[in-house]
């Protein structure tokens, strides 16, 4: 490794401790990010967080090589961790750190995108079956369950194979439009809980139409929930992709995504374990980190559900 | 007289607060004695510390933010109750102590026929076996006015009324027939009507099976008709204690006056309700000196800097009050 | 009770028909003809004839809709052309071996994190929950098939202690008695099934954890102490019977988890179900293997979730017997 990429590694780091800090300090003022703070776990994960989305960021500083250059067919394949590699060489002799560094790119933003796909689309719906009630609910309703019903995964193999060579925007679009069923659940029940304590009333008896009640009074209120269901939304995201990844039907190589990355290091598994072993701990440790901040935040934002 | 049933000597409970700011004094060296057969009446407002007091009689304080501070004495039978090993202390529960709670619907088991529930105790203390135990249970039904007990054994408790639900933890806690009933506030999520039913129960209960009952509650009007003898409490402390004719007749204590005062009557001409000004400290920060200072009508230096003793105020009778030593300093005349 | 569950049954058998007629629209909003073979493949010129009549390829739409229903009711779902019997003879040879797997995945999932989320509750906060959170944290977010290849490469490769894949030993399986035949069944099932049960566990752990704290809140847990009974009674008898309620709902949600999961689990361990079925159809361009597969998947979560709702209501008096 060069020093560019130590730089870009520090600089991470420093990036994510001093988040946690900048948020320690606002969290002096409201018991909300305090109770957050209680939880080590979840101050852990969002320095972790924001680190690898930094080394994401910074990823042609911190990956001295780039992801799709074979090195040296012959002689650089398969090797183990050292001071020039310190995550290995793959089967293609590639340099496994470099494609972990882009490959955190690829699989953070198809979880971010997807994600907010998903997140719009559940607000949306479940704002409106939450608002206009009756025929309209009963018909999103509907929906939803037959969406929880299906197992994503069977979908996403239909779509995928029924439409070959989707392309990456496709790909995001794709698994954003069937993650979205769980969240409109979520904001339906708030809209119905602020209809209950007079809220929509008294906004439309100001005369407020119906999408201004939406978007200035319901959602700001539903928003707990919301960022949530998308904490661990996204990490759902990443192990569908990576799923995906790994049987071929996701991000296609030479693009580096991890789960394509332990699809390649599977045929090595017994003799080149590192190029499998790296990649699946980083998504481990990326959706336990996310798991942790969404506990964390269902605490914090609502304490009667205590679960830490 | 005879030796107490129950005594409880400088009783302290205190909590941990939310976030390790601070240290709740919720219960803060309290005493009283609880005579054999008689009905001891605790009142207060709430944030006073009587049902700290009550959960701390059989050590049901849950442990991490609460802890009984060693120096607290509760004696009971010659036995400190607050040094029991567990497998002691749980063979009191249920079986020489008995405690009702103030929810009876969330207080008993959704999942299981009440029958079975008030059986458990027998089950559990005298070996019965579950024919016999369930027949005892049948009978403390009865007992205690439930119509076809029989069949209502067999029943989960959402099937019956508030005022059935009650009942059957009255029975509950009755079927090993303990010496002491401790019920916490047990009327206060009933109808007056059924309020009513249920003291005249646990009145005629009482007398048939000799025991001692500790009333907790906020409700002065049933400390008058139930209990015999009532010890008023106040930001975690005993304020007055007298047998219940004479408090009524003659409160000793301001806070006291200002309880009954606020009582509204049918006979009064009075066109605003009476209320004692200011409210219930925080049991992080109690006053200095007396605690119900700030809000005494008749305090003065003294009160304001030292906390006062709780001497005798007349025969069986006691009042954390200054005015006890120095009666001229009561305004407005006594 | 008998209403409720006709009405219950009805539902699901709406969403599967809903799920259907979105298969269907999906098959023809793809590009190419699904039902078709896909160019450059031999095939059989009597089961594309036949397909073309049963799913009524060059009718209108609508026509083609009902023929699809029509075929379905009658389990056809068309040929396998990369396999060469009918897409309903492939999975009605997978299915077992899926079910296989997820039932023995569902007992090691279900007894090792109720067991542990009990033991975390009634030790909250303390050293042994704070860890046993970390793990369960850690291994929950762990994507199936990485640690399939992890206990592969451990357990399979290096230990020698299981075989590395397949559903029985290609050689000496047909010679053994049935004892041997089990035993040798078992060993293969065991790391598939060990790595969809501890990802699950992790989870159900979690989970069983939150309820059973949130249950040990409430006031009857404080009634059953002041009735004398013992710790371990109040929180296995009084307290888990409640929690028992939200471990059902959590139950009837494992299908949908367990058949993403077999899809990739059954990949890596090449154990013959629907998971790998699928994914390799796919690979060979099989689409009314993919659809097949989708369709029976889904039915499969609507069973399972409607078995779960029935359990419930059972277990739960205040459904059971509703109050007068």
């Amino acid at each position: 490794m060069n020093p560019r990429a130590w730089l870009a590694v520090t600089l991470a780091i420093a990036a994510g401790l001093a988040a946690v800090a900048l948020l320690r300090r606002r969290a002096a003022g409201r018991p909300a990010w305090r109770r957050f703070f209680r939880h080590p776990p979840a101050a852990i994960g969002i320095a972790l967080l924001v680190s690898v989305t930094a080394l994401a960021l910074l990823a042609p500083l911190a990956a001295p090589y780039a992801p799709a250059a074979q090195l040296d067919i012959i002689g650089l394949q398969n090797q183990a961790p050292s001071l020039l590699h310190p995550m290995g060489t793959d089967l293609y002799s590639r340099d496994v750190w470099s494609r972990l560094v882009y490959g955190a790119r690829i699989s953070l933003a198809i979880g971010a995108l997807a994600m907010a796909v998903a997140v719009t689309v559940g607000a949306v719906v479940g704002a409106l079956a939450g608002y206009f009630r009756r025929s309209v609910d009963a018909v999103l309703m509907r929906l939803v369950d037959v969406g929880l019903a299906v197992p994503r995964m069977f979908i996403l193999l239909m779509i995928v194979a029924l439409w070959e060579g989707l392309s990456l925007p496709m790909l995001v679009l794709v698994i954003g439009l069937t993650g979205w069923f769980a969240t409109s659940r979520l904001v339906r029940a708030e809209v119905l809980s602020l209809r209950e304590r007079g809220f929509v009333e008294s906004a439309r008896a100001l005369g407020a139409s119906p999408a201004r009640v939406i978007f200035r009074h319901v959602l700001p209120n539903a928003a707990a929930p919301i960022v949530i269901s998308a904490a661990l939304g996204i990490g759902n995201v990443i192990l569908l992709e990576s799923g995906l990844s790994f049987l071929g039907l996701g991000v296609a190589p030479p693009i580096p995504s991890w789960g394509n990355m332990i699809a390649d290091g599977a045929s090595e598994l017994a003799t080149a374990p590192w190029s499998t072993l790296f990649p699946g701990l980083a998504i481990g440790l990326v959706v336990m980190a996310l798991n942790a901040v969404a506990d964390a935040l269902r605490d914090a934002l609502d304490p009667s559900q205590e679960t830490a | 007289m005879t030796d107490p049933l129950l005594r409880v000597r400088d009783l302290k409970t205190y909590f941990v607060t939310e976030h390790g700011t601070g240290t709740a004094r919720a219960v803060d060296g309290v005493s009283f004695e609880l005579q054999p057969g008689e009905t001891l009446g605790l009142v207060g407002e709430s944030g006073c510390g009587k049902t700290v007091t009550s959960l701390s009689i059989l050590r049901l304080i849950p442990e991490p933010p609460g802890h009984i501070l060693p120096g607290s004495f509760i004696e009971f039978e010659g036995r400190n109750l607050l040094a029991l090993a567990p497998r002691d202390l749980r063979a009191i529960r249920g079986n020489r102590i008995a405690m009702i709670f103030q929810e009876p619907m969330t207080s008993l088991n959704p999942v299981f026929t009440i029958g079975d529930q008030v059986a458990e105790a027998a089950i559990v203390h005298q070996g019965l076996s579950r024919k016999d135990a369930r027949a005892r249970a049948v009978e403390m039904l009865a007992l205690v006015g439930i119509p076809e007990p029989d069949q209502r054994a067999d029943d989960y408790p959402h099937q019956l009324s508030g005022g059935m639900r009650q009942r059957v933890m009255i029975a509950m806690a009755l079927i090993c027939h303990p010496q002491v009933l401790i019920a916490d506030e047990p009327t206060t999520a009933l109808d007056v009507t059924i309020q009513a039913q249920i003291l005249e129960l646990l009145d005629r209960l009482q007398r048939e099976l000799g025991m001692a009952i500790l009333l907790i509650t906020h409700d002065l009007g049933i400390v008058a008709g139930a209990a015999d003898r009532v010890v008023v409490m106040y930001a975690g402390q005993v304020v007055e204690s007298a047998p219940v004719k004479e408090l009524f007749a003659r409160p000793a204590h301001p806070y006291t006056e200002g309880l009954m005062e606020s009582v509204p009557r049918l006979d009064a001409q009075r066109s605003r309700l009476h209320a004692i000004p200011g409210s219930v400290p925080a049991a992080t920060a109690w006053p200095a000196g007396c605690r119900f200072h700030p809000r005494c009508p008749h305090a003065w230096d003294k009160c304001r800097t030292e906390e006062p003793p709780l001497p005798a105020a007349g025969p069986g009778r006691t009042a954390r009050c200054w005015l006890v030593a120095e009666p001229a300093r009561r305004k407005g005349g006594a | 009770m008998g209403a409720w569950l006709a009405r219950r049954s009805l539902a699901a058998l709406a969403i599967v028909l809903a799920v259907v007629t979105f298969t269907f629209l999906l098959i023809h909003l793809a590009p190419g003809s699904p039902f078709l073979p896909p160019p450059g493949r031999p095939v059989d010129p009597d089961a594309l004839l036949r397909t073309r009549h049963t799913f009524g390829l060059d009718r209108p739409l609508p026509v083609q809709y009902v023929r699809y229903l029509a075929a379905l009711l009658t389990g056809d779902f068309g040929p396998s052309y990369s396999r060469h019997e009918t897409a309903a003879a492939a999975l009605a040879g997978a299915i077992p071996n899926t079910l296989l797997l997820a039932g023995a995945a569902l007992v090691i999932d279900f007894s090792l994190g109720l067991a542990l989320g009990c033991w975390q509750a009634a030790r909250a906060r303390r050293a042994g929950d704070v860890i046993a959170g970390s793990v369960t944290l850690f291994i929950a977010s762990l994507p199936t098939f990485w640690l399939a290849l992890v206990l592969l490469l451990v357990f399979g490769e290096r230990l020698r202690w299981f075989p590395v894949g397949g559903l029985s030993d290609p050689v000496t399986y047909a010679a053994l008695p049935w004892i041997g035949k089990l035993g040798d069944r078992a060993w293969h099932l065991a790391l598939p099934a060990l790595t969809l049960g501890l990802v699950g566990a992790a989870g159900t752990a979690r989970y069983q954890r939150a309820a059973l704290l949130e249950v040990l809140g409430r006031d009857f847990v404080r009634t059953a102490r002041a009735k004398g009974l013992r710790e371990r009674r109040v929180l296995l008898v009084h307290a888990l019977r409640n929690a028992l309620l939200p471990f059902i709902t959590l139950a009837g949600l494992a299908f949908p988890f367990l058949l993403t999961g077999a899809v990739l689990v059954e990949t890596v361990f090449a154990w013959p179900g629907m998971g790998k079925l699928a994914a390799d159809a796919i690979f060979s361009r099989d689409y009314p293997l993919v659809t097949a597969s989708a369709v029976i998947g889904s039915a499969m979560v609507v069973t399972g979730s409607l078995l779960a709702d029935v359990l419930y209501a059972v277990a739960d008096p205040r459904t059971r017997v509703p109050a007068p």
